[in-house]
Protein backbone atom coordinates (compact mmCIF):
# COMPACT_ATOMS: atom_id res chain seq x y z
CA UNK A 1 0.00 0.00 0.00
CA UNK A 2 1.51 3.29 -0.97
CA UNK A 3 0.41 6.82 -0.26
CA UNK A 4 0.39 8.87 -3.46
CA UNK A 5 -0.46 12.50 -4.12
CA UNK A 6 -4.11 11.74 -4.88
CA UNK A 7 -4.44 9.87 -1.58
CA UNK A 8 -2.86 12.75 0.33
CA UNK A 9 -5.36 15.17 -1.21
CA UNK A 10 -8.23 12.88 -0.28
CA UNK A 11 -7.02 12.51 3.34
CA UNK A 12 -6.48 16.26 3.64
CA UNK A 13 -10.00 16.85 2.40
CA UNK A 14 -11.42 14.34 4.89
CA UNK A 15 -9.39 16.00 7.66
CA UNK A 16 -10.56 19.48 6.58
CA UNK A 17 -7.04 20.79 6.09
CA UNK A 18 -6.40 22.95 3.03
CA UNK A 19 -3.20 21.92 1.24
CA UNK A 20 -1.41 23.21 -1.82
CA UNK A 21 -0.02 21.09 -4.68
CA UNK A 22 3.45 21.55 -3.19
CA UNK A 23 2.22 20.40 0.25
CA UNK A 24 0.70 17.29 -1.31
CA UNK A 25 3.89 16.51 -3.24
CA UNK A 26 5.99 16.91 -0.09
CA UNK A 27 3.61 14.95 2.17
CA UNK A 28 3.12 11.95 -0.12
CA UNK A 29 6.60 10.41 0.29
CA UNK A 30 6.69 11.43 3.95
CA UNK A 31 3.41 9.74 4.84
CA UNK A 32 4.26 6.81 2.58
CA UNK A 33 7.48 6.31 4.52
CA UNK A 34 5.70 6.42 7.87
CA UNK A 35 2.93 4.08 6.71
CA UNK A 36 5.57 1.71 5.31
CA UNK A 37 7.21 1.57 8.73
CA UNK A 38 3.84 0.94 10.40
CA UNK A 39 3.08 -1.95 8.00
CA UNK A 40 5.24 -4.28 10.14
CA UNK A 41 2.28 -4.62 12.52
CA UNK A 42 0.74 -6.94 9.94
CA UNK A 43 3.35 -9.57 10.94
CA UNK A 44 1.79 -10.05 14.37
CA UNK A 45 -0.59 -13.00 14.71
CA UNK A 46 -3.68 -11.55 16.35
CA UNK A 47 -6.15 -14.25 15.29
CA UNK A 48 -7.49 -14.92 18.79
CA UNK A 49 -6.81 -11.53 20.33
CA UNK A 50 -9.48 -9.01 21.26
CA UNK A 51 -8.73 -5.36 20.54
CA UNK A 52 -8.05 -3.34 23.68
CA UNK A 53 -10.95 -1.11 24.61
CA UNK A 54 -9.98 -0.03 28.15
CA UNK A 55 -6.40 0.17 29.28
CA UNK A 56 -7.24 -0.11 33.00
CA UNK A 57 -10.32 -2.14 34.00
CA UNK A 58 -12.86 0.43 35.13
CA UNK A 59 -16.62 0.30 35.26
CA UNK A 60 -18.57 2.94 33.38
CA UNK A 61 -20.45 4.98 35.91
CA UNK A 62 -24.01 6.19 35.72
CA UNK A 63 -24.98 9.46 37.29
CA UNK A 64 -28.27 10.97 38.33
CA UNK A 65 -30.21 12.29 35.36
CA UNK A 66 -30.20 15.87 36.58
CA UNK A 67 -28.83 19.16 35.32
CA UNK A 68 -25.45 19.86 36.96
CA UNK A 69 -24.28 22.65 34.72
CA UNK A 70 -25.68 25.30 32.45
CA UNK A 71 -26.81 28.92 32.32
CA UNK A 72 -23.31 29.89 31.20
CA UNK A 73 -24.10 31.04 27.66
CA UNK A 74 -21.86 34.06 27.82
CA UNK A 75 -18.95 32.00 29.13
CA UNK A 76 -19.44 29.48 26.33
CA UNK A 77 -19.42 32.25 23.75
CA UNK A 78 -16.59 34.21 25.39
CA UNK A 79 -13.89 32.68 23.20
CA UNK A 80 -15.80 32.56 19.92
CA UNK A 81 -14.00 34.23 17.01
CA UNK A 82 -17.40 35.67 16.10
CA UNK A 83 -20.62 35.61 18.12
CA UNK A 84 -23.80 37.62 17.63
CA UNK A 85 -27.10 37.78 19.50
CA UNK A 86 -26.05 34.94 21.78
CA UNK A 87 -25.06 32.58 18.97
CA UNK A 88 -21.90 31.36 17.27
CA UNK A 89 -21.86 32.75 13.76
CA UNK A 90 -20.52 31.11 10.62
CA UNK A 91 -20.49 32.02 6.92
CA UNK A 92 -23.84 31.62 5.21
CA UNK A 93 -24.51 27.91 4.48
CA UNK A 94 -27.84 28.26 2.62
CA UNK A 95 -27.99 30.20 -0.59
CA UNK B 1 21.00 33.32 53.40
CA UNK B 2 20.56 30.42 51.00
CA UNK B 3 19.29 31.11 47.52
CA UNK B 4 15.66 30.09 47.80
CA UNK B 5 15.60 28.95 44.17
CA UNK B 6 18.05 26.19 45.12
CA UNK B 7 15.31 24.57 47.20
CA UNK B 8 12.96 21.86 46.02
CA UNK B 9 9.27 21.34 46.78
CA UNK B 10 9.72 19.60 50.16
CA UNK B 11 12.37 22.06 51.38
CA UNK B 12 10.21 25.05 50.47
CA UNK B 13 7.10 23.55 52.04
CA UNK B 14 8.98 22.69 55.24
CA UNK B 15 10.82 26.00 55.40
CA UNK B 16 7.65 28.04 54.99
CA UNK B 17 5.90 25.94 57.63
CA UNK B 18 8.77 26.37 60.07
CA UNK B 19 8.90 30.10 59.41
CA UNK B 20 12.47 30.09 58.10
CA UNK B 21 11.32 32.28 55.23
CA UNK B 22 8.03 33.59 53.92
CA UNK B 23 6.12 32.26 50.95
CA UNK B 24 6.37 35.73 49.46
CA UNK B 25 10.19 35.58 49.61
CA UNK B 26 10.08 32.27 47.75
CA UNK B 27 7.67 33.52 45.10
CA UNK B 28 9.69 36.69 44.51
CA UNK B 29 12.94 34.73 44.16
CA UNK B 30 11.47 32.40 41.52
CA UNK B 31 9.66 35.22 39.69
CA UNK B 32 12.96 37.06 39.30
CA UNK B 33 14.66 33.92 38.06
CA UNK B 34 11.90 33.22 35.54
CA UNK B 35 12.04 36.71 34.13
CA UNK B 36 15.83 36.51 33.79
CA UNK B 37 15.68 33.24 31.84
CA UNK B 38 14.08 34.39 28.59
CA UNK B 39 16.76 32.79 26.36
CA UNK B 40 15.54 29.33 27.42
CA UNK B 41 12.07 30.14 26.04
CA UNK B 42 10.58 27.85 28.66
CA UNK B 43 7.64 30.05 29.60
CA UNK B 44 4.93 31.14 27.15
CA UNK B 45 3.13 33.29 29.71
CA UNK B 46 4.43 34.52 33.05
CA UNK B 47 1.88 34.87 35.84
CA UNK B 48 3.75 36.53 38.73
CA UNK B 49 0.52 37.89 40.20
CA UNK B 50 -0.87 34.39 40.57
CA UNK B 51 2.25 33.19 42.37
CA UNK B 52 2.31 36.24 44.64
CA UNK B 53 -1.39 35.98 45.54
CA UNK B 54 -0.97 32.31 46.51
CA UNK B 55 2.14 33.20 48.52
CA UNK B 56 0.38 36.00 50.37
CA UNK B 57 -2.54 33.70 51.15
CA UNK B 58 -0.06 31.19 52.57
CA UNK B 59 1.68 33.80 54.71
CA UNK B 60 -1.65 35.17 55.97
CA UNK B 61 -2.88 31.65 56.82
CA UNK B 62 0.31 30.95 58.73
CA UNK B 63 0.01 34.23 60.67
CA UNK B 64 -3.56 33.26 61.55
CA UNK B 65 -2.40 29.86 62.79
CA UNK B 66 -4.31 27.84 60.16
CA UNK B 67 -3.30 24.26 59.38
CA UNK B 68 -0.82 24.49 56.49
CA UNK B 69 -1.92 23.19 53.11
CA UNK B 70 0.16 20.42 51.45
CA UNK B 71 1.81 22.72 48.89
CA UNK B 72 1.55 26.01 50.77
CA UNK B 73 4.30 28.36 49.65
CA UNK B 74 5.36 26.30 46.62
CA UNK B 75 5.28 28.14 43.27
CA UNK B 76 5.05 25.83 40.28
CA UNK B 77 5.15 25.92 36.49
CA UNK B 78 2.13 24.73 34.48
CA UNK B 79 2.48 22.99 31.13
CA UNK B 80 0.40 24.98 28.65
CA UNK B 81 -1.76 21.93 28.00
CA UNK B 82 -3.68 22.63 31.25
CA UNK B 83 -6.49 25.15 31.11
CA UNK B 84 -6.23 27.63 33.95
CA UNK B 85 -9.04 30.11 34.39
CA UNK B 86 -8.35 33.57 32.99
CA UNK B 87 -4.87 32.77 31.61
CA UNK B 88 -4.38 32.18 27.87
CA UNK B 89 -3.93 28.51 26.93
CA UNK B 90 -2.41 27.61 23.56
CA UNK B 91 -1.05 24.04 23.70
CA UNK B 92 1.79 25.81 21.84
CA UNK B 93 -0.41 26.03 18.73
CA UNK B 94 -1.59 29.00 16.71
CA UNK B 95 -4.99 27.40 16.38
CA UNK B 96 -5.77 28.33 19.99
CA UNK B 97 -4.81 31.93 19.34
CA UNK B 98 -6.82 34.19 21.60
CA UNK B 99 -8.26 31.39 23.73
CA UNK B 100 -8.58 32.20 27.43
CA UNK B 101 -10.24 29.40 29.41
CA UNK B 102 -13.26 30.39 31.48
CA UNK B 103 -12.76 27.30 33.65
CA UNK B 104 -10.06 25.52 35.63
CA UNK B 105 -8.67 22.07 34.79
CA UNK B 106 -9.20 19.58 37.61
CA UNK B 107 -5.46 19.00 38.10
CA UNK B 108 -4.48 22.68 38.21
CA UNK B 109 -7.47 23.36 40.47
CA UNK B 110 -6.30 20.65 42.87
CA UNK B 111 -2.76 22.05 42.92
CA UNK B 112 -4.03 25.55 43.67
CA UNK B 113 -6.41 24.23 46.34
CA UNK B 114 -3.36 22.57 47.91
CA UNK B 115 -1.77 26.01 48.22
CA UNK B 116 0.51 26.08 45.16
CA UNK B 117 0.89 29.28 43.15
CA UNK B 118 1.58 29.45 39.41
CA UNK B 119 4.65 31.14 37.96
CA UNK B 120 3.44 30.77 34.39
CA UNK B 121 2.46 28.54 31.50
CA UNK B 122 5.22 26.40 30.05
CA UNK B 123 6.19 25.92 26.42
CA UNK B 124 5.86 22.45 24.92
CA UNK B 125 5.62 20.54 21.68
CA UNK B 126 2.51 21.64 19.83
CA UNK B 127 -0.47 19.64 21.18
CA UNK B 128 2.16 17.51 22.98
CA UNK B 129 3.15 15.99 19.63
CA UNK B 130 6.91 15.77 19.59
CA UNK B 131 9.94 14.51 21.46
CA UNK B 132 12.22 17.53 21.22
CA UNK B 133 10.08 20.63 21.78
CA UNK B 134 10.72 21.68 18.18
CA UNK B 135 7.07 21.61 17.15
CA UNK B 136 5.96 24.55 19.33
CA UNK B 137 4.50 27.44 17.36
CA UNK B 138 6.34 29.76 19.73
CA UNK B 139 9.90 28.58 19.20
CA UNK B 140 12.08 25.82 20.58
CA UNK B 141 12.72 25.49 24.27
CA UNK B 142 16.50 25.49 24.75
CA UNK B 143 17.90 23.05 27.27
CA UNK B 144 19.88 24.71 30.07
CA UNK B 145 22.43 21.90 29.61
CA UNK B 146 25.44 22.18 27.29
CA UNK B 147 27.85 19.53 26.08
CA UNK B 148 31.27 19.75 27.73
CA UNK B 149 33.06 19.67 24.36
CA UNK B 150 33.59 23.41 24.32
CA UNK B 151 31.00 23.74 21.54
CA UNK B 152 27.93 25.80 22.05
CA UNK B 153 25.33 23.62 20.37
CA UNK B 154 21.80 24.34 21.58
CA UNK B 155 20.36 21.09 22.88
CA UNK B 156 16.81 19.83 23.13
CA UNK B 157 15.26 19.59 26.59
CA UNK B 158 13.21 16.67 25.21
CA UNK B 159 9.50 16.71 24.69
CA UNK B 160 6.75 17.14 24.76
CA UNK B 161 7.01 18.57 28.30
CA UNK B 162 10.21 20.40 27.32
CA UNK B 163 9.37 23.71 28.95
CA UNK B 164 8.59 21.91 32.21
CA UNK B 165 11.88 20.00 32.09
CA UNK B 166 13.99 23.04 31.21
CA UNK B 167 12.32 25.17 33.88
CA UNK B 168 12.81 22.65 36.68
CA UNK B 169 16.41 21.82 35.77
CA UNK B 170 17.32 25.51 35.40
CA UNK B 171 15.78 26.15 38.86
CA UNK B 172 13.10 28.46 37.45
CA UNK B 173 10.54 26.52 39.48
CA UNK B 174 10.87 23.73 42.04
CA UNK B 175 8.30 21.58 40.26
CA UNK B 176 6.07 21.63 37.22
CA UNK B 177 3.17 19.74 35.72
CA UNK B 178 3.76 17.58 32.70
CA UNK B 179 1.66 15.26 30.61
CA UNK B 180 2.72 11.94 29.15
CA UNK B 181 1.11 10.27 26.15
CA UNK B 182 4.05 8.18 24.96
CA UNK B 183 6.91 9.40 27.15
CA UNK B 184 6.41 13.16 27.33
CA UNK B 185 7.18 13.36 31.07
CA UNK B 186 9.87 10.69 31.31
CA UNK B 187 12.04 11.46 28.25
CA UNK B 188 12.42 15.21 28.96
CA UNK B 189 13.06 14.43 32.64
CA UNK B 190 15.87 12.09 31.57
CA UNK B 191 17.33 14.66 29.14
CA UNK B 192 17.51 17.37 31.80
CA UNK B 193 18.57 15.44 34.91
CA UNK B 194 15.32 15.64 36.85
CA UNK B 195 12.65 13.20 38.06
CA UNK B 196 9.20 12.72 36.61
CA UNK B 197 6.41 10.21 37.06
CA UNK B 198 3.50 9.22 34.86
CA UNK B 199 0.93 7.59 37.15
CA UNK B 200 -1.44 4.78 36.23
CA UNK B 201 -3.89 5.81 33.51
CA UNK B 202 -6.94 7.28 35.25
CA UNK B 203 -5.18 8.54 38.40
CA UNK B 204 -5.11 12.19 37.26
CA UNK B 205 -8.23 13.68 35.75
CA UNK B 206 -7.98 14.66 32.09
CA UNK B 207 -10.73 17.26 32.50
CA UNK B 208 -9.56 20.66 31.30
CA UNK B 209 -6.37 19.26 29.77
CA UNK B 210 -6.15 19.85 26.01
CA UNK B 211 -6.64 16.37 24.53
CA UNK B 212 -4.09 14.61 22.32
CA UNK B 213 -4.79 10.85 22.53
CA UNK B 214 -7.37 10.26 25.22
CA UNK B 215 -6.67 6.58 25.93
CA UNK B 216 -3.01 7.43 26.62
CA UNK B 217 -2.89 10.99 28.02
CA UNK B 218 -1.92 11.18 31.70
CA UNK B 219 -0.76 14.13 33.76
CA UNK B 220 2.08 13.86 36.26
CA UNK B 221 4.66 15.90 38.13
CA UNK B 222 8.22 16.80 37.13
CA UNK B 223 10.54 17.88 39.93
CA UNK B 224 14.08 17.67 41.19
CA UNK B 225 13.74 14.45 43.16
CA UNK B 226 11.50 11.52 43.99
CA UNK B 227 10.09 12.98 47.21
CA UNK B 228 9.07 16.18 45.44
CA UNK B 229 7.32 14.12 42.76
CA UNK B 230 5.46 12.14 45.45
CA UNK B 231 4.27 15.34 47.14
CA UNK B 232 3.03 16.88 43.91
CA UNK B 233 1.44 13.66 42.66
CA UNK B 234 -0.62 13.40 45.86
CA UNK B 235 -1.99 16.87 45.21
CA UNK B 236 -2.73 16.19 41.51
CA UNK B 237 -4.43 12.80 41.85
CA UNK B 238 -7.98 11.89 42.76
CA UNK B 239 -11.38 10.88 41.45
CA UNK B 240 -13.14 13.32 39.18
CA UNK B 241 -16.71 12.62 38.01
CA UNK B 242 -16.07 14.93 35.03
CA UNK B 243 -13.60 12.44 33.48
CA UNK B 244 -15.27 9.15 32.45
CA UNK B 245 -11.96 7.26 32.81
CA UNK B 246 -11.06 8.73 36.20
CA UNK B 247 -10.35 6.02 38.77
CA UNK B 248 -12.64 6.16 41.80
CA UNK B 249 -9.95 5.30 44.33
CA UNK B 250 -8.55 6.99 47.42
CA UNK B 251 -5.25 8.86 46.99
CA UNK B 252 -2.44 6.96 48.73
CA UNK B 253 -0.06 8.78 51.07
CA UNK B 254 2.86 8.34 48.70
CA UNK B 255 5.28 10.65 50.47
CA UNK B 256 4.72 9.01 53.85
CA UNK B 257 5.14 5.60 52.21
CA UNK B 258 8.55 6.32 50.67
CA UNK B 259 11.14 3.65 51.44
CA UNK B 260 14.33 2.81 49.59
CA UNK B 261 14.48 -0.65 51.12
CA UNK B 262 13.90 -3.10 48.28
CA UNK B 263 14.48 -6.33 50.23
CA UNK B 264 12.01 -8.98 49.11
CA UNK B 265 11.39 -7.21 45.79
CA UNK B 266 12.23 -8.60 42.38
CA UNK B 267 13.34 -6.38 39.53
CA UNK B 268 12.79 -7.56 35.97
CA UNK B 269 15.19 -6.61 33.18
CA UNK B 270 13.34 -6.91 29.84
CA UNK B 271 15.72 -8.45 27.34
CA UNK B 272 13.94 -6.91 24.34
CA UNK B 273 14.93 -3.42 25.53
CA UNK B 274 18.53 -4.16 24.62
CA UNK B 275 18.05 -2.53 21.23
CA UNK B 276 20.46 -2.54 18.35
CA UNK B 277 22.74 0.45 18.20
CA UNK B 278 22.20 1.45 21.82
CA UNK B 279 25.13 3.62 22.92
CA UNK B 280 27.49 1.77 25.31
CA UNK B 281 27.05 4.50 27.90
CA UNK B 282 23.31 3.84 28.09
CA UNK B 283 23.98 0.15 28.58
CA UNK B 284 26.64 0.91 31.20
CA UNK B 285 24.17 3.05 33.16
CA UNK B 286 21.59 0.28 32.91
CA UNK B 287 24.12 -2.21 34.37
CA UNK B 288 24.90 0.31 37.10
CA UNK B 289 21.18 0.58 37.84
CA UNK B 290 20.99 -3.20 38.18
CA UNK B 291 23.85 -3.08 40.70
CA UNK B 292 22.06 -0.33 42.65
CA UNK B 293 18.87 -2.41 42.78
CA UNK B 294 20.82 -5.37 44.17
CA UNK B 295 22.52 -3.08 46.67
CA UNK B 296 19.07 -1.95 47.83
CA UNK B 297 18.21 -5.58 48.56
CA UNK B 298 16.28 -6.53 45.43
CA UNK B 299 16.66 -9.70 43.42
CA UNK B 300 17.24 -9.06 39.72
CA UNK B 301 15.99 -11.39 36.99
CA UNK B 302 15.72 -11.26 33.21
CA UNK B 303 12.20 -11.16 31.79
CA UNK B 304 10.75 -11.11 28.29
CA UNK B 305 8.29 -8.65 26.74
CA UNK B 306 8.08 -10.29 23.30
CA UNK B 307 5.93 -7.68 21.53
CA UNK B 308 8.11 -4.69 22.46
CA UNK B 309 9.22 -4.00 18.90
CA UNK B 310 5.62 -3.54 17.80
CA UNK B 311 4.82 -0.94 20.45
CA UNK B 312 6.01 2.08 18.46
CA UNK B 313 4.17 1.25 15.23
CA UNK B 314 1.01 0.45 17.24
CA UNK B 315 1.38 3.75 19.06
CA UNK B 316 1.76 5.63 15.77
CA UNK B 317 -1.60 4.28 14.67
CA UNK B 318 -3.52 4.63 17.93
CA UNK B 319 -2.27 8.07 19.01
CA UNK B 320 -2.77 9.78 15.61
CA UNK B 321 -6.18 8.10 15.22
CA UNK B 322 -7.33 9.49 18.54
CA UNK B 323 -5.72 12.84 17.75
CA UNK B 324 -7.47 13.14 14.40
CA UNK B 325 -10.76 12.67 16.21
CA UNK B 326 -9.95 14.92 19.19
CA UNK B 327 -8.58 17.73 17.07
CA UNK B 328 -11.67 17.82 14.86
CA UNK B 329 -13.03 20.32 17.40
CA UNK B 330 -10.73 23.07 16.08
CA UNK B 331 -13.05 24.45 13.46
CA UNK B 332 -12.77 28.21 13.79
CA UNK B 333 -16.28 28.44 15.21
CA UNK B 334 -16.21 28.07 18.98
CA UNK B 335 -12.76 29.23 20.08
CA UNK B 336 -9.33 30.07 18.82
CA UNK B 337 -8.26 31.01 15.33
CA UNK B 338 -10.63 31.64 12.43
CA UNK B 339 -9.32 32.07 8.89
CA UNK B 340 -12.11 33.17 6.58
CA UNK B 341 -10.79 33.88 3.11
CA UNK B 342 -12.82 36.35 1.04
CA UNK B 343 -15.95 34.62 -0.23
CA UNK B 344 -15.21 31.31 1.50
CA UNK B 345 -18.03 28.99 2.52
CA UNK B 346 -18.19 27.05 5.78
CA UNK B 347 -16.19 24.04 4.57
CA UNK B 348 -13.53 26.30 3.10
CA UNK B 349 -13.37 28.20 6.37
CA UNK B 350 -12.74 24.96 8.29
CA UNK B 351 -9.97 23.92 5.92
CA UNK B 352 -8.33 27.35 5.81
CA UNK B 353 -8.48 27.72 9.60
CA UNK B 354 -6.93 24.32 10.20
CA UNK B 355 -4.26 24.85 7.54
CA UNK B 356 -3.25 28.16 9.12
CA UNK B 357 -3.52 27.05 12.74
CA UNK B 358 -1.90 23.60 12.93
CA UNK B 359 1.85 23.08 12.67
CA UNK B 360 3.45 20.54 10.32
CA UNK B 361 3.77 17.70 12.84
CA UNK B 362 0.18 18.14 14.02
CA UNK B 363 -1.07 18.06 10.42
CA UNK B 364 1.07 14.98 9.75
CA UNK B 365 -0.46 13.13 12.70
CA UNK B 366 -4.03 14.22 11.95
CA UNK B 367 -3.56 12.97 8.40
CA UNK B 368 -2.07 9.63 9.51
CA UNK B 369 -4.97 9.27 11.92
CA UNK B 370 -7.54 10.15 9.28
CA UNK B 371 -5.94 7.67 6.90
CA UNK B 372 -5.89 4.72 9.33
CA UNK B 373 -9.51 5.36 10.32
CA UNK B 374 -10.79 5.82 6.79
CA UNK B 375 -13.14 3.40 5.09
CA UNK B 376 -11.37 0.21 4.00
CA UNK B 377 -8.32 0.70 6.24
CA UNK B 378 -9.86 0.73 9.71
CA UNK B 379 -9.52 -3.01 10.41
CA UNK B 380 -6.10 -3.40 8.84
CA UNK B 381 -4.65 -0.54 10.85
CA UNK B 382 -6.68 0.60 13.84
CA UNK B 383 -8.18 -2.76 14.86
CA UNK B 384 -4.86 -4.54 14.34
CA UNK B 385 -3.04 -1.91 16.43
CA UNK B 386 -5.64 -2.26 19.19
CA UNK B 387 -5.10 -6.03 19.18
CA UNK B 388 -1.33 -5.58 19.35
CA UNK B 389 -1.94 -3.22 22.26
CA UNK B 390 -3.72 -6.08 24.06
CA UNK B 391 -0.67 -8.28 23.45
CA UNK B 392 1.69 -5.62 24.77
CA UNK B 393 -0.37 -5.24 27.95
CA UNK B 394 -0.43 -9.04 28.29
CA UNK B 395 3.38 -9.14 28.02
CA UNK B 396 3.58 -6.81 31.02
CA UNK B 397 1.01 -8.84 32.99
CA UNK B 398 3.06 -11.99 32.47
CA UNK B 399 6.31 -10.24 33.40
CA UNK B 400 4.70 -8.95 36.59
CA UNK B 401 3.90 -12.54 37.59
CA UNK B 402 7.67 -12.95 37.99
CA UNK B 403 8.80 -9.52 39.18
CA UNK B 404 7.59 -6.38 40.97
CA UNK B 405 9.12 -3.67 38.79
CA UNK B 406 10.93 -3.34 35.50
CA UNK B 407 14.15 -1.37 35.15
CA UNK B 408 15.14 0.08 31.76
CA UNK B 409 16.91 3.11 30.35
CA UNK B 410 14.45 6.00 29.84
CA UNK B 411 15.69 6.99 26.38
CA UNK B 412 18.08 5.42 23.85
CA UNK B 413 20.39 8.46 23.90
CA UNK B 414 21.26 11.62 25.80
CA UNK B 415 19.78 14.95 24.66
CA UNK B 416 20.51 15.68 21.00
CA UNK B 417 21.10 19.00 19.33
CA UNK B 418 18.11 21.00 18.12
CA UNK B 419 17.60 20.38 14.41
CA UNK B 420 19.52 17.10 14.46
CA UNK B 421 16.52 14.76 14.00
CA UNK B 422 13.94 17.08 12.52
CA UNK B 423 14.29 15.92 8.95
CA UNK B 424 13.32 12.33 9.75
CA UNK B 425 10.03 11.82 11.60
CA UNK B 426 10.70 8.12 12.22
CA UNK B 427 14.13 8.78 13.79
CA UNK B 428 12.35 11.20 16.11
CA UNK B 429 9.62 8.68 16.93
CA UNK B 430 12.27 6.08 17.85
CA UNK B 431 13.31 8.26 20.76
CA UNK B 432 10.26 7.00 22.64
CA UNK B 433 11.09 3.32 22.14
CA UNK B 434 11.47 2.62 25.89
CA UNK B 435 8.61 4.80 27.14
CA UNK B 436 5.77 4.00 24.73
CA UNK B 437 5.12 0.37 25.79
CA UNK B 438 4.21 1.33 29.39
CA UNK B 439 1.95 4.09 28.03
CA UNK B 440 0.09 1.61 25.82
CA UNK B 441 -0.45 -0.58 28.89
CA UNK B 442 -1.48 2.35 31.12
CA UNK B 443 1.22 1.51 33.70
CA UNK B 444 2.85 3.84 36.21
CA UNK B 445 6.42 4.66 35.20
CA UNK B 446 9.03 7.16 36.24
CA UNK B 447 12.41 8.45 35.18
CA UNK B 448 15.12 9.34 37.68
CA UNK B 449 18.56 10.75 36.87
CA UNK B 450 21.26 8.08 36.91
CA UNK B 451 24.40 9.93 35.89
CA UNK B 452 26.16 11.91 33.17
CA UNK B 453 27.53 10.67 29.88
CA UNK B 454 31.02 11.47 28.58
CA UNK B 455 29.70 14.74 27.15
CA UNK B 456 28.45 15.80 30.56
CA UNK B 457 24.78 15.27 29.73
CA UNK B 458 22.24 13.61 32.05
CA UNK B 459 20.96 10.09 31.48
CA UNK B 460 17.87 8.65 33.11
CA UNK B 461 16.71 5.26 34.31
CA UNK B 462 13.08 4.21 34.02
CA UNK B 463 11.09 2.13 36.52
CA UNK B 464 7.80 0.62 35.37
CA UNK B 465 5.36 -0.83 37.90
CA UNK B 466 2.12 -2.75 38.13
CA UNK B 467 -1.14 -0.85 37.69
CA UNK B 468 -1.77 1.41 40.73
CA UNK B 469 1.65 0.67 42.26
CA UNK B 470 3.00 4.21 42.10
CA UNK B 471 4.37 3.62 45.61
CA UNK B 472 6.58 0.80 44.39
CA UNK B 473 7.74 2.84 41.42
CA UNK B 474 8.58 5.81 43.65
CA UNK B 475 10.40 3.57 46.12
CA UNK B 476 12.53 1.92 43.46
CA UNK B 477 13.22 5.41 42.09
CA UNK B 478 14.28 6.53 45.54
CA UNK B 479 16.66 3.57 45.86
CA UNK B 480 18.32 4.61 42.59
CA UNK B 481 18.36 8.29 43.55
CA UNK B 482 20.08 7.60 46.87
CA UNK B 483 22.77 5.53 45.20
CA UNK B 484 23.28 7.68 42.12
CA UNK B 485 23.86 10.78 44.25
CA UNK B 486 23.06 12.90 41.21
CA UNK B 487 23.93 16.52 42.03
CA UNK B 488 25.02 17.82 38.63
CA UNK B 489 23.18 20.92 37.44
CA UNK B 490 23.51 23.08 34.37
CA UNK B 491 25.73 26.09 34.69
CA UNK B 492 23.72 29.27 34.14
CA UNK B 493 24.62 30.74 30.70
CA UNK B 494 21.25 32.32 29.95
Amino acid sequence: MSVDIATVKKIASLARIAITEEDAARLAPELDNIMGWIEQLGEVDTADVAPMTAVIPNHLRLREDVVTDGNVRDLVLANAPQAEHGFFTVPKVIE
Amino acid sequence: MTDLTDLGVAAIRDGVRAGGFSARDVAEAFIARVSAAKPLNAFLVETPDHALAAADATDAARAAGDTPKPLAGVPIGMKDLFCTKGVPATAASLILDGFTPTYESTVSGKLFAAGAGMLGKLNMDQFAMGSSNETSAFGNVISPWKRNDGGNAALTPGGSSGGSAAAVSARLCPGATGTDTGGSIRQPAAFTGIAGIKPTYGRCSRWGVVAFASSLDQAGPMARDVRDCAIMLEAMTGFDPKDATSLDLPVPAWEAGLSADLRGKTIGIPREYRVEGMPPEIDALWQQGIAWMKDAGAEVIEVSLPHTRYALPAYYIIAPAEASSNLARYDGVRYGLRDLPEGANLQEMYAATRAAGFGDEVKRRIMIGTYVLSAGFYDAYFTQASKVRTLIARDFERAFEQCDYLLTPTAPSAAFALGEKQADPIAMYLNDVFTVPASLAGLPAMSVPGGLDAQGLPLGLQIIGRPLDEQGVLNAGLAIEQRAGFVARPEAWW
